[in-house]
């Protein structure tokens, strides 16, 4: 019998495989995955819900997340997921997509995903970079920033703006729910995960397209320590990305009251 | 040769019909109705028990798309159950819903015409990896670029190849008339489960849009199946993954051994063909779709005026049907591709007619005479017509004759040529 000084306080989600993962030290996806498994298990809906993972940093999320995933193009999960929803409207279906899969390759996709108000929810890493290729420039990286293919910083003359996806999105009428939070600190953690928790609601309540747009470090590629990537998010993306809340349909509202 | 059984889509040699345009003779002893060919098509496909269609307008495939945008959604309202259909935002989002719909184990399609069809290249590679079965339809337009609207074949490469990256070929079938659209779109779904691939019914333009009296197959009803492989939530089951991904070399090596095997098994047993006049022809046409449809009238003609002239005409563009064009090489001499293009499918053909040149010898002919110099194969010869032309019967029998041989071959000289032959050796 486990006294109280035994009850156990911590371990890992039954929606997450044991594996270890292959993400960089410092990188957040792996956060973002242990919240996304946590809410999965909180609404009981493992066993129902069927992931759609992108192209990017993320592609091998299939290995950490137990539940059935399915691995879509560059930027089509949310077409994927699409598919997927429509053929069983009874399932939970979810995409996991970083800024270059979601802003830039897959822009109409998760544009028209959003207007139809397609009954998915979408996690949506933004780290400002192509990670997964080496740290390229992304339609979200800063202005001013040095990536490998912008390595005099990001000149905005000749490479344009980056772009505020869940801004956009939340001027379409069809989508419900779009916020952004940020994987910097615990308490920003613990408003992610709220926000990560009705998005799924959301869906589980069939009340249309809900986006959850997190700002997450890439030390590697930012040539940061992990420490500076997490201030860095603080200091430089949140100010050019700013948290909140963009857009939450009436109905949405009366679910997290 | 017997004629084979037409609805014995179940697995067969080489299935060879002859002297029938369609492959369906059933067909004549239902109800014959007028069906336009993309409706037909689009109607063949519910009753086939289609669950989920996901499309981008485009001419001259359109029709399909509207006609289930209203017949789904009805159907749907009487008898409940999957019956989606969905306007995407182009063919590339259109592919991959229906990627998501394969992949969770539902009967899906989509339709497009050729630039369309470009566009869903990508999805096409990334479903062939992952064996979700589909069906797709291309009506194929005028092209390259923009093309225009007219009927055309130029696909037969994109269709035929692969299409997309990496090592995978769809099934790849091309009526000549609307009741062959309706039969083998009916079918296509068994097809495609049946191996876990992609089946691509290639309609020509003209096939599309043409009205005929068809027979329509009866309406089958939506089964659920779990068949081991579909995503429909880990429930008292461990999860399933579909993925094209694998990092590891001998991994992706394994996959496409896998593709490979399927792909030999396509190639064994579902590889069809329709012949007419070919026991004793000297000259074989060589066409499919419409084009055949055309050359039929000119290999009429010409047996009219006494030319031994025979008409061989692919149904399945892939697998192509190339043992039996091989054995053909053997006996005649000359071979006149007739396209909607500028030379594709004579690619096959000559391949074909290339591995008969180590099976047989054939004597030649100069200045009217037998030659007893020996031309070591039949000669291809092509006839293409492009932007939308379609070709004319005379055009063709004007080539039938020029290419015919002059002297027809008579089996004493035959004889006397393999006796020559083991003479000489
Ligand atoms: C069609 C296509 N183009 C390009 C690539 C190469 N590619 C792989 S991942 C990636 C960028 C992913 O960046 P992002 O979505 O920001 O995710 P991250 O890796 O940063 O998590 C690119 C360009 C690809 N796999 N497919």
């Amino acid at each position: 019998m486990l006294t109280d000084s035994m009850r156990t306080v911590y371990e890992r989600p039954l929606t997450l495989t044991p594996a270890l993962t292959h993400y960089c030290p410092g990188c957040t996806h792996g956060v973002i995955h242990r919240l996304v498994a946590e809410v999965l298990d909180e609404l009981n809906v493992r066993e129902q819900t069927i992931g759609v993972a992108s192209v990017g940093c993320s592609v091998f999320a299939y290995n950490y997340f137990d539940c059935d995933f399915c691995e879509a193009a560059h930027g089509r999960a949310p077409a994927m997921a699409t598919g997927v929803k429509r053929v069983h409207p009874d399932k939970i279906v979810f995409t996991y997509q970083g800024d270059g899969d979601l802003a830039s390759i897959g822009a109409a996709e998760i544009i028209h995903a959003a207007t139809r108000g397609e009954n998915i929810t979408v996690i949506f890493v933004n780290n400002g970079v192509y990670g997964m290729t080496g740290g390229q420039m992304a339609p979200t990286t800063l202005p001013g920033m040095k990536t490998t293919s912008s390595q005099g910083g990001r000149d905005v003359e000749t490479m344009g703006y980056p772009i505020r996806m869940s801004e956009l999105l939340a001027t379409l009428d069809g989508a419900s729910y779009i916020v952004r939070r940020s994987a910097h600190d615990p308490g920003h953690i613990n408003q992610t995960k709220k926000a990560i928790k009705t998005a799924f609601q959301t869906q589980q309540r069939q009340m249309g397209f809900a986006l959850v747009e997190i700002l997450s470090s890439c030390p590697v590629n930012w040539n940061m320590t992990p420490v500076d990537a997490l201030c860095h998010i603080k200091e430089k993306m949140i100010p050019y990305f700013p948290l909140g809340d963009f857009k939450v349909a009436e109905s949405v509202k009366l679910l997290k009251g | 040769m017997s004629v084979g059984n037409p609805k014995s889509w179940m697995p067969v040699k080489t299935l060879t019909l002859k002297g029938n345009l369609s492959m369906d003779a059933n067909s004549a002893a239902r109800k014959l109705e007028l069906w336009k060919g993309n409706e037909a098509i689009a109607e063949a496909a519910v009753r086939a028990g289609l669950e989920a269609y996901f499309g981008y307008p485009i001419t001259p495939q359109t029709e399909l798309l509207e006609y289930l945008s209203t017949r789904l959604p009805t159907l749907k309202k009487r008898d409940g159950g999957n019956r989606v259909f969905l306007q995407a935002e182009s063919e590339l989002a259109a592919i991959n819903m229906v990627y998501g719909a394969a992949v969770a184990g539902a009967r899906t399609m989509t339709s497009s015409s050729s630039p369309g069809f470009s566009l869903m290249q990508e999805g096409l590679s990334y479903i062939a990896a992952s064996q979700a079965p589909c069906v797709l339809v291309d009506v194929m337009r005028g092209g390259p670029g923009l093309g225009n609207l007219a009927p055309t074949q130029a696909d037969y490469f994109q269709l035929t190849k692969g299409g997309g990256h990496g090592d995978y070929h769809p099934i790849v079938l091309a009526p000549a008339t609307v009741q062959e659209a309706v039969d083998l779109t009916y079918n296509a779904f068994d097809l495609a489960e049946k191996y876990r691939a992609i089946v691509i019914i290639a309609i020509d333009g003209n096939i599309g849009q043409m009205m005929e009296p068809v027979a329509m197959p009866p309406m089958r009803a939506i089964e659920k199946r779990d068949r081991g492989w579909e995503l429909t939530g880990a429930r008292n089951r461990p999860r399933r993954i579909n993925t094209s991904l694998f990092l590891q070399p001998h991994e992706l090596e394994h996959m496409n051994r896998v593709l490979s095997e399927q792909d030999a098994a396509v190639r064994a047993n579902e590889t069809r063909c329709v012949e007419q006049f070919t026991d004793d022809a000297e000259l074989i046409v060589v066409a499919f779709g419409s084009a055949a449809r055309i050359a039929q009238t000119a290999v009429k003609q010409a047996r009219a005026r006494g030319l031994r002239v025979g008409l061989f005409r692919p149904v399945s563009l892939y697998p192509f049907p190339e043992d039996r064009l091989t054995e053909l090489a053997t006996r005649a001499r000359q071979f006149l591709v007739v396209e909607m293009n500028a030379g594709q499918m004579v690619q096959d053909v000559r391949l074909a007619v290339d591995r008969a040149a180590g099976a047989a010898r054939y004597p030649g002919y100069a200045g009217g005479a037998l030659n007893w110099s020996w031309t070591p194969r039949p000669t291809v010869q092509f006839f293409g017509t492009m932007g939308g032309l379609t070709p004319m019967p005379d055009e063709i029998l004007e080539r039938i004759e020029k290419y015919m041989p002059v002297l027809p071959l008579s089996e004493t000289m035959i004889e006397r040529a393999a006796l020559d032959i083991a003479y000489t050796n």
